[in-house]
């Protein structure tokens, strides 16, 4: 089994706001391992980037509450000073954001940021550093890296903008990159080639990665392991194949549903889940998918605890469904043919 | 770059030209009197004041005054209706004092704005930031001629202390203790209405910069907090404040602190400006206009290219 980087054990976040206490995320629980691809579904609001800020520990404020541990390599980073966690940040675990346009600073070069960042963690002189940064823009495929490298931001499109920020985050060779919707703000073809780009690079630098979107398309392609959120929480979570060819949610089944199709015959209208996402202050009792599901009945008012209900013993799902149910329902819904929820 | 900077410049020429012949038509329609009649004084006869009209020109059309007026002006030639003086002259005469009081309040309100600006930033919401803001309020909300004749009463007056001196202008050279004696009190009360202003000013920016994707992407990092604040909340927040600066400072050097030098006395272009103004004294006010809108569209130029120079987005490519 290759190397447990992080392990992510009941992991709750809170913000106390004006109108009562936010659980963004409420007990979640992943691992993240070398050389492997996590992938984290979920609608807007899922709590999915609020996950992987608060991994980087950028969620912290005096709003703010944890719960559960963080553990990289041992170390619970929920329970590091500040100080301790900037040394984590950019050399350990390194992240970038869904609008490469406004996440780097306009008015320096990207050589310029890249080598900061560099520098921040690594005793090397400004030249290395810069030859460094070269050599990177020159992997991530920004061609003509010598010239390049002083440019501004401005001056790059979008998708070289995104590799140059994944250039960025990867200088101090962490050892994990997470992604928060890397392609989300980029056209389809130039995501396709940012997906393949992160999936090259993490053999090259030997890194697990954390791939955040909304899309399961991106998820399908380059991840290993998916966890779909819901809610704050985790609601399924399988080895990619499992997920696609067995999802055992019916969230899942809307997400798979929802997708157009080339290969069926065109329908009237998208098809998508109705309803929308409940408040995260005052979560409804039960299961939290309960109002929005074709097939809720009545043991679904208690909550359904995350287990493994099918042979596969790495696939867990929050469903009070019977597995046998679920698949003889399963393509009907996802076709869009099941009755609306009660 | 050179056709840019060449077509400002014809341009800052243009309005120069446009503000004179403005001037002109609002002296023209303004009803302030026969300027022969001020010229000839009291107990003129009509045919004091007819000769008066004459020698001056005042009987030509008007179109014809001002093309006269052009000339004169650029050959250095306006001599002022009431004082029979050379209007170049007494500018330049001014210009020491109003030169001396726009540095040095300029140093101290950027210097002082910033501080105030970052320290509130940083400590938003907080009691000091609150302090500061009622403070700062307090300085933009005060008049400068009410400030100013407060401070010369308690401080050089008597009303508390005869500390310094009150009013007047001594000139560097002939004894640069007395020169900045001179000019403390000026300078603080032309620096307490900006530092209050850029303060808010440059405390709004930093709040919104905090703010954006790209602090964010430092942080990630691992970047420190004081270097993400210096290097790239700063930065970019500065800018408009720079720019801010450069022109204020152009309209205070042009003589727009007109309040702060009558009040202090101290002979600068401002306060020549008010004279002549209050005597409708057609030839000072029209140069001390054009030497105002000389500086301010200079300076306007020069800070269009230091903005593009600190801005990378600006620059035309």
């Amino acid at each position: 089994m290759a190397e447990r980087l992080l392990e992510v054990d009941d992991l709750s976040v809170h913000f106390a706001t004006e109108d009562g206490v936010v659980r963004a995320v409420d007990g979640v629980s992943f691992d993240v391992e070398r050389g492997k691809v996590l992938g984290i579904v979920g609608e807007s609001g899922s709590g999915k980037s609020v996950t992987a800020m608060t991994l980087m520990g950028l969620t912290r404020d005096v709003n703010a509450r944890f719960g559960g541990e963080v553990n990289y390599r041992g170390r619970n980073l929920l329970e590091l000073s500040e100080s301790e966690m900037q040394r984590y940040r950019g050399n350990e675990i390194g992240m970038i954001f869904q609008d490469p346009m406004t996440s780097l600073n306009p008015v320096y070069r990207i050589g310029e940021q890249i080598v900061e960042a560099i520098q921040t963690h690594e005793k090397v002189d400004k030249r290395s550093a810069g030859r460094r940064a070269v050599e990177l823009l020159r992997q991530v495929g920004i061609p003509n890296p010598e010239s390049r490298v002083d440019d501004f931001p401005h001056q790059f499109s979008g998708g070289m903008r995104q590799r140059a920020m994944i250039a960025m985050a990867l200088s101090c060779n962490p050892s994990i990159l997470i992604a928060d919707e890397p392609t989300t703000a980029l056209d389809v073809t130039i995501q396709a080639q940012i997906v393949e780009l992160i999936s090259v690079l993490k053999d090259d630098f030997d890194s697990g990665v954390i791939m955040i979107t909304h899309d399961l398309g991106v998820v399908a392609d380059i991840a290993d392991e998916i966890i779909v959120m819901y809610a704050g929480r985790v609601v399924e979570r399988a080895a990619t194949r499992d997920l696609f060819y067995d999802p055992q949610m019916p969230y899942t089944w809307g997400l798979l549903g929802s997708i157009p199709r080339l290969d069926r015959p065109r329908p009237d209208r998208l098809h998508s889940i109705t309803g929308a996402p409940p408040s995260l202050i005052n979560a409804p009792p039960g299961c939290r998918f309960r109002p929005r599901c074709p097939h809720a009945f009545a043991k679904c008012v208690e909550e359904p605890p995350l287990e493994n209900h099918v042979e596969t013993p790495g696939h867990l799902d929050r469903c009070w469904l019977d597995v046998e149910v679920k698949r003889s329902v399963r393509a009907a819904t996802i076709a869009g043919e099941a009755p609306e929820a009660a | 770059m050179l056709t840019f900077l060449a077509r400002r410049l014809v341009g800052a020429l243009l309005v120069c030209i446009v503000v004179t012949f403005i001037v002109f038509v609002i002296f023209i329609v303004v009803p302030g009197g026969d300027p022969a009649q001020r010229i000839a004084g009291k107990n003129a006869t009509p045919q004091l004041i007819e000769n008066i009209r004459h020698t001056w020109g005042f009987d030509k059309p008007f179109y014809d005054q001002y093309w006269v007026m052009l000339k004169k002006m650029f050959s250095g030639d306006l001599v002022s209706y009431t004082s029979q003086q050379n209007v170049v002259s007494q500018i330049v005469q001014g210009m020491p004092a109003t030169f001396s009081l726009t540095i040095g309040a300029g140093i101290i309100w950027l210097f002082f704005g910033i501080v105030v600006g970052v320290v509130s930033a940083v400590k938003a919401g907080r009691t000091s930031d609150r302090l500061i803001t009622v403070l700062a309020l307090i300085g933009i909300s005060m008049p400068v001629f009410w400030l100013g004749i407060v401070c010369r009463y308690y401080f050089a007056e008597g009303g508390v202390a005869f500390i310094f001196p009150d009013g007047e202008y001594v000139g560097l050279t002939q004894n640069p203790f007395q020169w900045f004696w001179h000019l403390f009190l000026p300078w603080i009360v032309l620096a307490v209405l900006f530092i209050g202003f850029y303060g808010r000013v440059l405390r709004g920016n930093i709040l919104d910069t905090i703010n954006e994707d790209y602090v964010r992407t430092a942080k990630a990092k691992g970047l420190p907090p004081r270097r993400i604040l210096r290097k790239h909340v700063l930065r970019t927040s500065l800018i408009p404040v720079i720019t801010l600066f450069g022109l204020d400072f152009a309209s205070v050097l042009g003589g727009g602190a007109i309040l702060t030098e009558t009040v202090f006395d101290l002979h600068g272009v401002g306060q020549y400006a008010a004279q002549s103004i209050n005597n409708f004294d057609l030839p000072p006010i029209m140069g001390v206009t054009m030497y105002g809108a000389f500086f301010i569209t200079i300076f306007s130029v020069i800070v269009d290219l230091f903005y593009a120079y600190l801005d990378p987005r600006i620059r035309p490519t």
